[in-house]
Parts: structure tokens; C-alpha cells; sequence
């Protein structure tokens, strides 16, 4: 939803959800673009809720056993589980 | 804004209120100020009712504390955070809101719960920080400075460890300095639900508060991180959750057995004390059959079921639970479960009922309707003294493969059944529940772990322990005396040839059922035993008892095993295990379901579900074994 116009980063930018394991990276955005039993705006607010804002740092920790679903993210200093479609929602560089 | 003065301020009863992120640990804060005894665990959604409890500020002040489920905001989009939002904001009948606001939280992960404080500010009430944890914050070199701290914020803050002696000595100290001009300052509440541009500017605030005044930990926790590298590993962490459950069930079956054998030898003694000092006669018959191994029968199950609670608390306060949930969202996922079911439906193991009202966590009404579906066919303790009775009168007691006890295995195959018939019918319920969207989603915290605390896993052991024992000396009680009654009454005739209970008013009642419960194998003894097993499953055994050792005279009641071996055929005693997997017969779970969904239709829908494949089930096991040769 915010798009502060940052083209050079646009174009490296890839939503978390994709990421490996491992992954190291700031968030550039939230974006919320998934078919979900609950509105978009109602998406953005809970990934806000648990820490996930621009600028925050998010690393990889673990991949779920099937098709590597959830993942648990270090956001800062708290560890978050959740899917890897919501993850979709979550712009990374 | 205009400074409103409620009645409530100048009573000399303060009303305080917890409000916090998941996990903060507001419970233990909670137990630590009151010393009431509640459910203390490490994983988002422990509390989920209001619990209040009473405790004296440092110069004797009587607070009355309100513990609030936690939450992210005051948003209220799960049924437990509704109960917050209602509370902190006064919207609760007959209620005003709180004169103080106590907002905890972990000082070691304050990012989100500085983000809560500054949305509380908006409700208006006069609010304290505690920063709780603050020992771990400490010992991992996070530097927080508390004054700098306040100012950004605008709200006093004082350090707590809850769980420590003495660690809120110096919270009671503040409350009286704070309290006493604090409260009666409230002012107009301008709390509207947040938009997500209102969220990023107070994330951003709570963020840039904390680069003015917390320093980044010189000694980060390791731990965790390194732990969780093998219990959250793809294969190894699945099975290493296979193996806690597997040693879990067999801990209950083995580790119980010496208690057990203690106790029921106490309760024998006890009814041939009775026998002894009682004369010939109705009330003789009453106390030893009816009281002494009515109730027996059912307390001897105490330790199995403190096993099992010992297990879910151990595991609850360490942090494991929302790792369970982690590893097994996809699995049930597949089943049409949310991964946040897998904790009410691991506490429904223990009983139904608390884990039927743990799904309010679950904020997608569809999911939590299929998790309180299918929350009443996990294996409940309850369920636990009719398996062990039936088999370890039937199965024998040998090793397979050389170090697994077939009795464990067998109670192993029974649970395994009531997981798998879960995930069947959620997998249905899930294809009829219309959808109107795509999957909600699954956000979950992991908390770092945490060594469980002695005195909270031993208070909610006893909590358990106590509750137990009231349902035997009340629910359990009664049932015994009814059952008791109808095998009694009416006398048989002078001259009587068959034993008396063939006289009574069960063995009227238990024939009556018999076209309907004969084609699963089940006799009249067992149609009497189910009646009162409608109102709590464990009644059945101790009805069993009471039916036999009527009908076979007091050298039966011995042992109702024996008698169980000696009249039924291995087939009778198969199905009456897979009836039990499903078969509702708990009144108070199905209470629950009616509160919890609001209506008689979910209570129904859910008892003649069970009922149904109870009926089946059982059908089909006793035509089976008898095709096999035993019947």
C-alpha cells in the first residue's frame, strides 16, 4: 500500500514470501494482494500488529516440514510464524 | 478534554485491570499480586476469560485486579479480544471501566507492546507500564532507561519479575504513589479502532521510543535460536513431536500404576471397614457399592489424569505449544484445521471443556466452529479409566517387538483413532461450511523458551487435582447414587432364584435398550452403565462396578475387571472401546459447545454426529471381532 517511489529498490525488492531460508532483509513494503477469508486491510493491519513495518529487519529462521510452509521470521527482536501466502504480502530487499 | 469523576474512584476498592501483548506474562503477574491460583502458561492465548482476584498495595490499599486475555489491540477480532476491548473501555454490563490500567510488558521484546501502550493512551484511562521479564531483560544486557523511557512515552513505568520472590515489591510501592493522584483522573475515552496508516505511525513511534531508550542486548539469547534449529527441523523436530506424544501416553499408562494400586487398596479397606461396622442391609449396600466404590473407582484415576496435565504444563510453560503449531499447520491444514487449533485441541486431550473454550483464540468463526466440532473426539482423561479398565481386563500385558507394552499400544491405537477421526470430520465439516474466500491466515509468536517455573506447574496441577475431586465428590457423586437406586429398587420378590439386581429398575431399563445396543455387541449391564455415563464418561466405570457387584454380591466388587473378563466376550469388549472413542457422553462439554456457539444447534449437530459414528463404529468392531473368532 505504501510505495514511497524508490525505484532503484523497487526493482530488487521480493516478497518474503519466496525467500529461503536464511534470508537477511529489511522491509521495503506491505502489500496485500491475496485471496484470503479476510479482507486485505484486515491482512495489513495484523502483519503491522506483530512488528512487521518498513524498515524493520526480518530474517528467515525455519521452514515448516511441508512444502516448506509456515516459516518463522526473526522480525527485530521477536520470532513470528505464519504462511508463506501471507508472507507474499511482506516486500523485502 | 474534560476530566470525568466516577462514583467508582472514591470507593476504597481500586479496580485495576491487566491488558498486554500475548505472552507478556500477565497471568504470572497476576498470580504473583493475588496468590490465586490459575492457569499460568508461555504461548499466545492462555487467558482466555477474565479472571479477578484481590491484593493490598505496600501501605494495604485493596486493589480488585481484572486479568484480560491478551491481545495486540483493542481491535477485538477474536471472541478473547473482544473480552479486552469490552473491559478496558467499559462497554461490560453493569461494569465501569477500570480506575488504572496496569499494560504488561516482556522486557525483553518490546517493540509490539510499545505499540499497544500507545494505543491504550487513547482510551484515556491512567495507565502504568510494567515491564515485566525484567530479570532476563537484565541478564541479556538490555539497558533500558526507565526515566527517558516514561518521558517519551508520557506514561510512568515500573520493573517487575513475576515469578521471582519479591519481584513486585517495588510495583506495590509505586501503585500507592501512583494510584492515590492517579485515579479519578480519567479522561474522555477518543479510542477508535485504529487504521492500518494509524498502526505504521504508532509502530514508527513505539520504534523510534525505543532507539531513544532501550539499548540492543549485549548477550542475545542463543538459546532459543539453537534449540529451535532441531525441535522446529523438518523431519527431526516432526518426530521428536511424534515421540513427546508417544512417551506422554505411555508415561500415563506406566508411571500412574504404583499411585493407583496405593489408592485402590486404600478404598478396598475402607469399604470392608464399612462392611465390617455396618450392619446387614440397605445402608451397608449403600455405603460400600454406592459411596465407597462408586467414588473410588473414579479417584483412582487421579494420578493418570495429573500425568497427563503434568505433560501439557511442562510443555505450555516452556514454550513448546506454538511450536507444535508451527509443525503441524500444513498437516492440518490439509484436514481443513487451522495450525492455531493444534493447541485447544492438544488441551482437549486433558478435558474438552477447556480446550472448547481455548478456541477462542481462533478468530475465523468457521475454523473455530470445526475446532469445537472436533475437540470432543480427542481422548480426554475422562475417557482414560473406561480404556484402562476394559483393557487391561482384556488385552493381556505383554511386550511387542520386545519393549512396547501392548496395553500402551493398544491405548496408543485409541488415541491415534480419535486424532485421525478429528482430522475426517473437520476435512467434511470444512467441504460443507461454505467459504467465501481463501484460507484465513495463520500469525503466531514464537516466545523465546523458558525453564517452567515449580510453583506455576505445581499450582496448576493442583487446580487440576482439586477440580477433579470436586467433580467426584459432586457430578460423580450423585450419578453413584442414581445408579445406585435403580440397581437397588424395586427389592426382589421373597423367594427370588436370580440375583437381585435382575429384579430392579436398571435391568428394566438396560433390557428396554437391548434391540437397540444388542446388534453392537453391548448387554444390559452395559445399556444401565451408559445412562448415567451420558452425564461424565468415568461414571460408567464406577456404574459397571455397582451393576456387577450388585448382580454377583460383594466378592464381585472385588475386582470389576475379573468380572468384566469372566461375562464379556473379547468382541463386547472392543466395542465398547470404539464406542467410547466417540460416543458424547459428557453433559458439561456439550454445555460448553451451547455457550460457546451461542445457540442449541451446534450442541446438536455435535452430539448426534458422535452419537452416530459412536453407533458405527461399534458396530462394525463387534461384527468384526466376532468374524474373527472372539466373540
Amino acid at each position: 500500500m505504501t510505495d514511497d517511489g524508490a525505484s532503484a529498490a523497487a526493482e530488487e525488492r521480493t516478497p518474503l514470501g519466496l525467500a529461503q531460508r536464511g534470508f537477511c532483509g529489511r522491509i521495503e513494503a506491505i502489500a496485500v494482494d491475496v485471496d484470503s477469508a479476510v479482507p486485505a486491510s484486515e491482512i495489513e493491519r495484523r502483519l503491522i500488529e506483530l512488528g512487521f513495518v518498513e524498515g524493520a529487519r526480518v530474517e528467515i529462521l525455519h521452514e515448516g516440514p511441508i512444502g516448506r510452509d509456515p516459516i518463522a521470521v526473526r522480525v527485530n527482536d521477536t520470532t513470528i510464524a505464519l504462511r508463506r501466502r501471507e508472507a507474499m504480502a511482506i516486500l523485502v530487499i | 478534554m474534560t476530566t470525568v469523576t466516577e462514583i467508582g474512584a472514591a470507593s476504597s476498592v481500586w479496580r485495576f485491570a491487566l491488558v498486554g501483548t500475548p505472552n507478556s506474562g500477565k497471568t504470572a503477574l497476576f498470580n504473583a499480586l493475588t496468590g490465586s491460583r490459575q492457569k499460568v502458561a508461555n504461548y499466545p492465548g492462555v487467558t482466555v476469560e477474565r479472571k479477578s482476584g484481590v491484593f493490598r498495595t505496600a501501605s494495604g490499599h485493596r486493589v480488585n485486579l481484572v486479568d484480560l486475555p491478551g491481545t495486540y489491540s483493542l481491535r477485538g477480532r477474536s471472541p478473547d479480544e473482544e473480552i479486552t476491548r469490552d473491559a478496558v473501555l467499559g462497554r461490560i454490563a453493569n461494569e465501569t471501566a477500570p480506575d488504572l490500567l496496569l499494560c504488561v510488558a516482556d522486557a525483553t521484546n518490546l517493540r509490539v507492546a510499545l505499540r499497544l501502550v500507545i494505543e491504550l493512551k487513547r482510551v484515556g484511562r491512567p495507565m502504568l507500564l510494567v515491564l515485566n521479564m525484567i530479570d532476563i531483560a537484565r541478564r541479556r544486557g538490555i539497558d533500558i532507561d526507565l526515566d527517558k523511557l516514561s518521558a517519551e512515552l508520557g506514561v510512568p513505568v515500573v520493573t517487575s519479575t513475576a515469578v521471582r520472590r519479591g519481584g513486585t515489591d517495588e510495583l506495590l510501592r509505586r501503585l500507592d504513589d501512583m494510584a492515590a493522584g492517579a485515579v479519578g483522573q480519567s479522561h474522555e475515552s477518543t479510542w477508535k479502532t485504529p487504521t492500518t496508516a494509524e498502526l505504521r505511525a504508532a509502530q514508527r513511534e513505539a520504534d523510534r521510543v525505543i532507539k531513544v531508550a532501550v539499548g540492543e542486548p549485549k548477550r542475545p539469547d542463543t538459546i532459543t535460536g539453537r534449540v529451535d534449529g532441531v525441535l522446529l527441523h523438518p523431519v527431526a523436530g516432526l518426530l521428536i513431536l511424534l515421540c513427546l506424544l508417544f512417551v506422554m501416553f505411555q508415561a500415563v499408562f506406566a508411571w500412574a500404576e504404583p499411585v493407583m494400586d496405593l489408592i485402590e487398596a486404600g478404598f478396598d479397606a475402607l469399604g470392608a471397614f464399612a462392611h465390617d461396622a455396618l450392619p446387614e442391609g440397605l445402608l451397608q449396600s449403600f455405603i460400600q457399592n454406592g459411596v465407597i466404590s462408586g467414588v473410588g473407582s473414579v479417584i483412582v484415576f487421579l494420578p493418570q489424569i495429573l500425568i497427563l496435565f503434568l505433560f501439557i504444563l511442562l510443555l505450555e510453560d516452556l514454550g513448546y505449544m506454538a511450536r507444535a503449531a508451527f509443525l503441524m499447520d500444513r498437516i492440518m491444514g490439509g484436514a481443513g484445521l487451522h495450525g492455531r487449533a493444534f493447541i485447544p485441541l492438544l488441551s482437549s486431550f486433558a478435558c474438552a471443556i477447556p480446550g472448547i473454550m481455548a478456541t477462542r483464540v481462533i478468530d475465523d468463526r468457521r475454523d473455530r466452529l470445526t475446532t469445537i466440532l472436533v475437540a470432543p473426539l480427542m481422548t480426554c482423561s475422562a475417557r482414560i479409566p473406561v480404556y484402562t479398565l476394559i483393557i487391561s481386563a482384556f488385552i493381556p500385558n505383554t511386550q511387542v517387538w520386545g519393549f512396547v507394552g501392548l496395553q500402551g499400544l493398544v491405548m496408543f491405537g485409541l488415541y491415534a483413532i480419535g486424532i485421525l477421526s478429528a482430522l475426517g470430520v473437520s476435512f467434511v465439516a470444512n467441504h460443507l461450511f461454505v467459504r467465501d474466500g481463501g484460507t484465513p491466515p495463520f500469525m503466531l509468536e514464537l516466545p523465546d523458551y523458558k525453564l517452567p517455573r515449580l510453583r506455576s506447574v505445581a499450582m496448576g496441577l493442583y487446580t487440576r487435582a482439586t477440580m477433579f475431586l470436586y467433580r467426584a465428590g459432586t457430578t460423580i457423586f450423585s450419578m453413584m447414587m442414581l445408579i445406585w437406586f435403580l440397581a437397588s429398587f424395586p427389592r426382589p420378590p421373597l423367594g427370588a432364584t436370580q440375583p437381585a439386581i435382575d429384579y430392579s429398575l436398571a435391568a428394566i431399563i438396560g433390557k428396554w435398550l437391548e434391540p437397540v445396543l444388542s446388534p453392537v455387541g453391548f448387554n444390559w449391564q452395559i445399556n444401565v452403565a451408559l445412562i448415567p455415563g451420558m452425564a461424565a464418561r468415568e461414571v460408567a466405570v464406577a456404574s459397571l462396578g455397582t451393576v456387577y457387584a450388585i448382580e454377583g454380591g460383594k466378592d464381585a466388587a472385588e475386582q470389576i475387571g475379573q468380572a468384566l473378563a469372566s461375562k464379556w466376550s473379547l468382541a463386547t469388549a472392543l466395542a465398547l472401546l470404539a464406542w467410547y472413542i466417540f460416543a458424547p457422553q459428557c453433559a458439561a462439554t456439550l454445555a460448553v459447545i451451547k455457550r460457546e456457539t451461542g445457540g442449541w444447534r451446534w450442541m446438536f449437530v455435535t452430539f448426534f454426529y458422535m452419537l452416530t459414528l459412536a453407533y458405527i463404529a461399534a458396530f462394525i468392531t463387534y461384527h468384526t471381532a466376532v468374524a474373527l473368532g472372539w466373540g
